[in-house]
């Protein structure tokens, strides 16, 4: 009884309208990220994977190339992960 | 130097067409020569807004594929001598929109006209994108509700990456910001995304705010663009647009709720 008052006391409180700012927060920092990417991301990860296989096994999945920006730069974050313990060298 | 304006936002019924209509009207009311064009093939619903329905004879498809010259398609508005209206085809498909046909057309009104507003269909297919391709200035319409602000920036996107002066590498296309419906008694009460919130979220440079109003629908209703209502909050709050495009500054307004007398508060009207 308490808890269904309390939802009621909350949303009256903030509205929806908050909900509404914080879902497109998220929604709309995370879209702009994919449409801001350089469209040579996508060759550059296969290029990478493939380079990488020569010494390693690694999977498609295992490589993850991203951009970000900074107010004066931008900065390419490359993170790779090696499988356990079985390393190979051709 | 024509300037070419589109108005944008990929969601659909938020007031393009209404914000198309009243821009250029309002821009021919500041003296300027204005056409407009609608870009909605096979919907095309521009003709009813501006009033000249019954007025078309040849449309925008006919002069890009040379069946009609420019000046057989334009209409010229009854009530201001400065303003014409391009309608859009009813019949045709709208992949006879090109960039080279669309763009010749363009460059041909630019000789005659100070301002081409381009008014996009909704949707982010071949008659959106043609609209703003060739665009200078961009207006994204948006209501304060998420559907709305979402496809807004991704029509951002678009206009930055789709267009003549992206793909040119020119200067961008300025984009407004172009708040609709917009109600300060639901933003008060939390219910409704409020002026600073869609701008935050979006970062575009506010152009201005059209209260809800019941003008809206009576405007188009009789086919008179609601700009021409100068009684009525939204079509004020157009003119301050124009006004605003054109370099004034004026602060917004409507965007507070109105001071009610002891009556609208006993009977919260």
């Amino acid at each position: 009884m308490m808890g269904l008052l309390d939802y009621f006391k909350s949303k009256k409180k903030t509205g929806s309208a908050s909900v509404a700012r914080e879902r497109l927060q998220i929604l709309v920092a995370h879209d702009r990220s994919g449409r801001d990417a350089p469209s040579y991301l996508p060759q550059l990860q296969r290029d990478i994977l493939k380079v990488l296989r020569k010494y390693v096994t690694v999977e498609a999945g295992s490589i993850n190339v991203n951009v970000d920006h900074d107010d004066d730069h931008e900065i390419l974050e490359l993170n790779i992960v090696l499988p356990e313990s079985r390393r190979y060298t051709s | 130097m024509a300037r070419i304006i589109v108005v944008t936002s990929g969601k659909g019924g938020v007031g393009k067409t209404t914000t198309a209509a009243a821009l250029a009207m309002g821009l021919a009311e500041k003296g300027r020569r204005s056409v407009v064009i609608d870009f909605d093939v096979g919907l095309r619903n521009l003709d009813l807004i501006m009033g000249c329905e019954r007025r078309v004879v040849y449309d925008f498809i006919n002069v890009i594929q040379g069946e009609a010259r420019l000046n057989q398609a334009l209409i010229k508005d009854k009530r201001n001598d400065k303003l014409f209206v391009l309608p859009a085809s009813q019949t045709r498909d709208k992949e006879a929109l090109t960039i080279e046909g669309v763009g010749k057309v363009l460059e041909e009104l630019a000789k005659d006209f100070e301002y081409i507003v381009c008014d996009s269909p909704a949707g982010i297919e071949l008659g959106a994108t043609m609209a703003m391709y060739h665009a200078d200035d961009a207006f994204v319409v948006t209501n304060p509700e998420v559907s709305s602000v979402r496809d807004s920036d991704r029509m951002i996107g678009i206009l930055s990456s789709k267009s003549r002066r992206a793909e040119q590498d020119l200067e961008p296309i300025r984009e407004y910001l172009l708040l609709t419906r917009y109600s300060p008694e639901r933003v008060k009460r939390g219910e409704m995304l409020s002026v600073e919130d869609v701008q935050d979220i979006l970062s575009l440079d506010l152009i201005g705010v059209i209260p809800e109003s019941q003008a809206v629908l009576n405007a188009s209703n009789s086919g008179v663009p609601v700009v021409l209502d100068t009684e009525s909050t939204a079509g004020q709050a157009y003119r301050d647009v124009v006004a605003r495009y054109l370099g004034e500054e004026l602060p917004h307004r409507f965007l507070e709720t109105e001071k009610k007398g002891l009556l609208g508060r006993l009977f919260g009207s």
